[in-house]
């Protein structure tokens, strides 16, 4: 993510406020900047949502695939995700540059789902041992501003809310091949997921003594160390990641009070997330989209 | 530590701006539009001919003066004029010079015979003072200073020979469209509540505890150079440091002019609400439309 110079002055007044609880746009330490949400923005995926965190600004998109189960778990569908860091984002994302953080994230968002408790592959399963659906998940980053990954989670729990897969049953089989149907208009031709139980990520940035959610550009750049925590709504974690070069390791008791400080706000978070995407699914508005 | 709620919106509750209006719409003119001329016209900044028409290169308002007609975008980089405060950050540190970023086209200059030396001292400067360039100012650096030269290739000249101007000290720094800020004939503002602004003509608007700007000014045989790190800034100042940022960035989502009456009415009005009540869009929206209505009820009087 983009390099911001500041003066050291800055930084001694960010660090000051940050063991006051004031951080410099008045916020605590554990408080988010304002969330905007939108769901079903891509009509032509299965399902879509954006998430608007600051200037933080991110589209996720989840398209379905017939595909081959996997060897070892047959009777489970597949999980794909992709990430790309387009240029508009920031000039350092042009070409190749944004190929490394975009592996990353995507390997981070591979392994917070890869519990089967978050999200159940077997009921993505059509014909055990032959075919499944394949859940391609493509998030689009549009503009970086910190908490990349908060952003990408949420917008994923959101599409995966609004995915809607379409019904599919077997028609005999000649000669071997299988024949697979989609049901009609009238049957209903498609189901929702269970998305009730996918985890939202949490970044935690370690200043000194204090952990800070949600810093912003210039907080980031005074941060030695970071935390990744993927928390489910039932409080548990599916997985944690340190990027950076920082340590938790000076002092023994913060990694553990991080941990905890995460679990909190995840779980505060996938309730916020849950309600607005109720509502949404409730009022059923028309698309406001990009232009304001 | 207490974990507050998270609050998540929705896009169609979303205000859409501007809700705030003058009673003349100016016309807008887009890249590409003809523009209706009169005889004779002579072509300015912001426009090209295409046949025989004159038409618009950038988004903005004509401005006309008799036969000169121009476009004055409404969102362009930084344009300086002698005589302008600015404040900028330093990138980098050359031979007898720093380079300056001022949100200006190109990189600003500040020759090391432009600053003031540290004791006050007038001589000439010597090779070693170039080597202890990085001792005055470093990258990172933030420093306020006046535009003293336009170069041809529009390069901007800085200078801090006066004990106002110098190295900032702690603060927060706010980025704004450079068009927002007015031009005045005081630019230093030292607000009622506690805090001190300045505005920079190039969209960098400073704020700083009020007396880390007395403190330069004390330290004046120091030329404005040092700072004091290990002072910390008490709560209460912080929090009008925070509420004030947030005032102005209201301000600026809204495309009013920031100077230091509406900045000190924005400051009142948002009184009803928390600081961190701010950050929403509603709540910006409406401190900077209070903030308009009083500016009205100021010049009906």
């Amino acid at each position: 993510m983009a390099d911001i110079l500041l003066s050291e002055a800055e930084k001694t007044f960010i660090l000051h406020g940050v063991r006051d609880n004031v951080r410099n746009d008045g916020r605590s330490c554990s408080e988010f900047r304002p969330i905007e949400l939108e769901l079903g923005l891509v009509e032509n995926a299965n399902g879509s949502a954006r998430v608007r965190l600051a200037n933080t600004d991110v589209l996720v998109a989840v398209k379905c695939e017939i595909d081959n189960p996997p060897s070892n778990f047959p009777d489970e569908g597949k999980l794909d995700f992709f990430v790309d860091c387009s240029a508009n984002a920031t000039p350092q994302f042009e070409g190749k540059g944004g190929e490394q953080l975009a592996v990353e994230l995507a390997a981070l968002m591979s392994r917070a789902y890869q519990t089967r408790e978050s999200f159940n592959l077997s009921t993505l399963s059509i014909i055990k041992g032959m075919k499944c659906w394949k859940l391609c998940i493509d998030v689009l980053i549009l503009e970086c501003g910190g908490s990349l990954i908060d952003a990408i989670s949420m917008g994923t729990k959101a599409a995966l809310a609004d995915t809607k897969i379409p019904k599919v049953s077997v028609i005999g089989s000649d000669e071997g091949t299988l024949e697979l149907e989609l049901a009609d208009e009238a049957d209903g031709r498609e189901e929702p997921l269970d998305w009730h139980h996918a985890p939202c990520l949490v970044t935690l940035n370690k200043l000194e003594d204090s952990l800070l959610v949600d810093a912003s550009a210039e907080e980031e750049a005074c941060c030695a160390a970071a935390l990744i925590v993927g928390v489910s709504p039932n409080k548990k974690i599916t997985t944690t990641s340190i990027p950076g070069h920082g340590s938790f390791l000076a002092d023994s008791k913060i990694f553990a009070r991080a941990l905890n400080l995460a679990v909190d706000v995840g779980v505060k978070l996938n309730t916020a997330l849950e309600a607005a995407i109720k509502k949404h699914q409730t009022l059923k508005p028309p698309p406001r989209g990009f232009l304001d | 530590m207490e974990v507050t709620d998270v609050n998540i919106r929705l896009a169609c509750d979303r205000i859409c701006l501007p809700a705030v209006s003058e009673n003349e719409v100016q016309k807008l003119f887009t890249p590409g539009e003809d523009i209706p001329t009169c005889a004779g016209f002579m072509r300015g900044h912001g426009t090209y001919t295409e046949g025989e028409d004159l038409k618009a290169s950038v988004a903005g308002v004509k401005e006309q003066v008799n036969k000169l007609i121009s476009i004055k975008p409404l969102k362009s980089r930084y344009n300086g004029e002698i005589g302008d405060v600015v404040v900028g950050r330093v990138v980098e540190v050359q031979q007898k010079r720093w380079k300056i970023d001022t949100n200006a086209r190109l990189e600003s200059v500040l020759l090391l015979s432009s600053v003031n030396l540290p004791g006050g001292e007038l001589r000439r400067r010597s090779s070693e003072d170039e080597k202890m360039m990085r001792k005055y100012l470093q990258e990172g650096d933030l420093i306020s200073a006046e535009v003293m030269n336009v170069y041809q290739d529009g390069a901007l000249s800085l200078h801090t020979r006066s004990l106002k101007y110098g190295k900032l000290s702690q603060g927060v720094l706010v980025k704004v469209f450079p068009s927002l800020i007015m031009r005045r004939k005081n630019h230093f503002h030292s607000l009622p509540n506690g805090a001190a602004v300045i505005l920079g003509n190039n969209g960098f608007v400073w704020i700083c505890p009020a007396s880390g700007l007395e403190h330069q000014e004390d330290s004046g045989s120091a030329g404005g150079f040092i700072q004091d790190l290990e002072k910390e800034v008490p709560k209460a100042d912080r929090e009008v440091i925070a509420r004030l940022k947030n005032c102005i960035l209201a301000l600026a989502n809204s495309k009013m002019m920031l100077y230091d009456t509406s900045i000190i009415y924005a400051y009142e009005e948002s009184m009803k609400f928390t600081v961190t009540e701010l950050l929403l869009p509603d709540v910006m929206v409406d401190v900077a439309n209070l903030t308009q209505h009083r500016l009205h009820l100021d010049i009906a009087e």
